[in-house]
């Protein structure tokens, strides 16, 4: 993990991580396409067409604050969830660590 | 770790909750950001010709391809990203010059034909690397390369069209293209990097399942396809030593000057310091366009929160 | 003429050439100038944007402005007649002979300008091919049918940047109204309606552009309101593109722009 002062606190010169899920022709499931750096909704739809829908398949975007997705445990957990490991992976933006403190 | 390595050899894909060492993560990130950053570098010798380019279908393609490998960027950083590290840090890396990228891209556009000949070349080694790569056991990294490899295809095809055009062309064109095949062959070999003995990563990342082949193996598979391409056209190879071995059934190249790739990659390479100046304006003359971005969405979403 | 035959000029002949020829072929041109220089312009942003997202989204628009101008400059060249195909429009002729408006061919500045400039175009262009699709050139308003859609997408995009950078923090504020003042002189010429307007007018061809501009203004007076701007003052209006009279920017453009092409002439690429 590298040292974070949390999400907002010093400016995300990338701006925050959106994930990004397209629907390939009518009837088709939605499925994740990869990520979007955008600073709002609009912004996420309009960055995500033109990385992924640029080849016009594309008939339908979801995007979502890649913070918001709530995950499963790894497959051998079982039903069991541990309720700390809920992100869908690890990135900077989720954790919030005291200013000056290193983890590493 | 002996289950994570019985899980590779089972040839199961790691994913990014997945348990997996602290060496292997590090290893990718290095890996799949270096990859990143070859393709937003790469943008730079490609862009110089766009607003030259010689027709409306060629300035199209060539944009098009540019924002492919933007693209491209984007979707391998966004797989960096899920191993814990920001996209702000990767970035940083590739500025100070700490982080890597192809070597290739530190070699100047001279002419149109070099357009072309980076189509055929660089892409073609590209796609050799990145179909090994489409196997690669870490999920996200996997799954960019096989998104990649099909806009790959495409860029491949365009530059051997753009050469095979010029090498039927009028003389100047001719000898434009031979020009710029002699500059960029020794280097897009160069790309595959050093026999793996010299490579002090290759080890690991083969017993990981990160890189499924050697070095060695993906550059003589490259120049096994590129001779025959370059005999359809009708333009030669700078390589008096190529020659077609019929018990190994491979062409048979000459020694590659390794000097010249280690000084490039150490920062002496014709361009490196123009590429990494315009990467650092480009980032720095952004900063206040990405800063207004962000104060406006604050102020949205605090205005809405009231 | 020698000296003995020697006549003076007539007044019209201050005129650039190609006011004479057929008002359809120089509409079209006109349109498709516009897209041609301005997408040039865009693409000049290639690996130079802010963020890798903007860079993407530049390029698609580049992109879908340099098809269309290639669309219309092969309806142009069909309406002439000459055997002048689209690249030899784009890469053979003079600065003198391009027909598009001032406000495309203005250096692309900094994002603020790029964007602005975008946003004042697009509001206009989304208005022109709306009024295209009913030509009673098919071809043309098959064109613009298609043109139509992307440049939806272009004014979502311009405008959500006007408001970013407007209403983002006080230097973007500044450099947009900048830009905004910079550029609002070169507005009026997209609604001017000359000889050539009033002919495609008089064979539904294509709208009157005079009659676009209230709906024009209307969009831009909302988006630079939500953008915290100011809207300049009308006062001088520059013009002259439409009839070649172009600013010193367009042939340096130009001269990188065609310097490949005109080396090689009659070449194949």
């Amino acid at each position: 993990m590298t040292p974070n002062e949390g999400a907002g606190a010093r400016s995300d010169t990338q701006w925050p991580l959106w994930e990004v899920f397209t629907q390939e022709g009518e009837g088709a499931p939605h499925e994740h396409a990869g990520s979007v750096h955008a600073v709002d909704a609009e912004h996420a739809l309009q960055n995500a067409r033109d990385v992924y829908a640029r080849r016009g398949k594309v008939v339908s975007i979801w995007v979502v604050p890649s913070e918001q997705i709530i995950a499963s445990a790894p497959g051998d957990a079982g039903p069991l969830f541990d309720p700390g490991n809920d992100k869908p992976y690890r990135h900077p933006q989720f954790y919030k660590v005291p200013r000056g403190v290193r983890v590493e | 770790m002996a289950e994570f390595e019985a899980r590779l050899d089972r040839g199961e894909t790691i994913e990014p909750k997945d348990w997996m060492p602290e060496k292997y993560r590090k290893q990718l990130i290095r890996m799949m950001s270096q990859h990143a950053h070859s393709e937003i570098v790469g943008m730079l010798p490609e862009g110089n010709w766009i607003t030259r380019a010689p027709s409306l279908r060629r300035k199209i393609t060539l944009l098009a391809k540019v924002q492919d490998e933007a693209g491209h960027g984007l979707y391998i950083y966004c797989g960096t990203e899920t191993l814990g590290i920001g996209r702000e840090e990767l970035v940083d890396q590739l500025l100070t010059g700490k982080a890597k990228y192809s070597s290739i891209f530190n070699y100047p556009t001279l002419t149109w034909a070099d357009i072309g000949v980076i189509g055929w070349f660089v892409d073609g080694a590209a796609i050799v690397n990145q179909t090994m790569l489409a196997k690669t056991s870490y999920g996200p990294y996997a799954r960019a390369m096989i998104r990649i490899c099909k806009e790959e295809n495409f860029h491949k095809r365009q530059g051997y069209e753009i050469c095979s055009v010029l090498a039927a062309g009028t003389q100047a064109q001719r000898d434009m293209v031979q020009d710029a095949v002699n500059r960029w062959w020794w280097p897009s070999l160069m790309m595959f990097g050093p026999s793996d003995k010299e490579s002090p990563n290759s080890a690991e990342l083969i017993r990981w399942r990160v890189k499924r082949e050697s070095n060695d193996t993906l550059r003589q598979r490259f120049v096994d396809l590129t001779v025959p391409q370059a005999k359809a056209i009708n333009v030669s190879l700078p390589d008096p030593d190529l020659k077609y071995n019929a018990e190994t059934e491979h062409w048979d190249f000459g020694a590659i000057d390794w000097d010249e790739f280690y000084q490039v990659i150490k920062g002496n390479g014709p361009c490196n310091r123009e590429r990494l100046a315009a990467r650092r304006s480009a980032h720095d003359d952004g900063a206040l366009v990405r800063d207004a971005a962000a104060a406006y969405a604050r102020k949205r979403s605090a205005a809405s929160a009231a | 003429m020698t000296s003995d035959t020697w006549v003076p000029g007539k007044r019209s002949d201050t005129a650039t050439s190609g006011i004479a020829s057929d008002p359809q072929f120089t509409y079209v041109l006109r349109i498709a100038d516009d897209r041609l220089v301005l997408g040039h312009r865009l693409s000049e942003w290639c690996a130079h944007a802010p963020i890798l997202e903007e860079d993407i989204a530049l390029g698609n628009f580049a992109l879908d402005l340099v098809g269309q101008a290639s669309a219309f400059l092969k309806h142009a060249g069909a309406i002439e007649g000459k055997g002048r195909s689209e690249d030899t429009l784009a890469y053979f002729r003079d600065a003198v002979e391009f027909r598009n408006c001032l406000l495309v061919e203005l250096p692309r500045g900094d994002f603020a300008m790029t964007l602005v400039r975008q946003f004042l175009f697009d509001a206009f262009d989304i208005l022109l091919l709306e009024g295209l699709a009913a030509s009673s050139d098919k071809t043309l308003g098959g064109i613009a049918a298609k043109a139509e859609k992307e440049a939806r997408y272009h004014l979502r995009h311009s405008a959500e940047w006007v408001r970013m950078l407007g209403d983002g923090t006080s230097e973007s504020h500044e450099r947009a109204q900048r830009a905004l003042n910079d550029l609002w002189m070169y507005t009026p010429e997209l609604f001017v309606a000359d000889d050539v307007e009033r002919a495609v007018v008089e064979r539904g061809i294509g709208p009157d552009p005079a009659e676009l501009r209230d709906r024009w203004l209307v969009t831009v007076q909302r988006v630079v309101s939500e953008a915290t701007l100011t809207l300049p003052p009308d006062e001088h209006a520059a013009s002259g593109g439409r009839i070649g009279r172009h600013t010193e920017h367009l042939g340096r453009m130009l001269s990188d722009m065609q310097s490949l092409a005109r080396a090689h002439p009659g070449a194949t690429w």
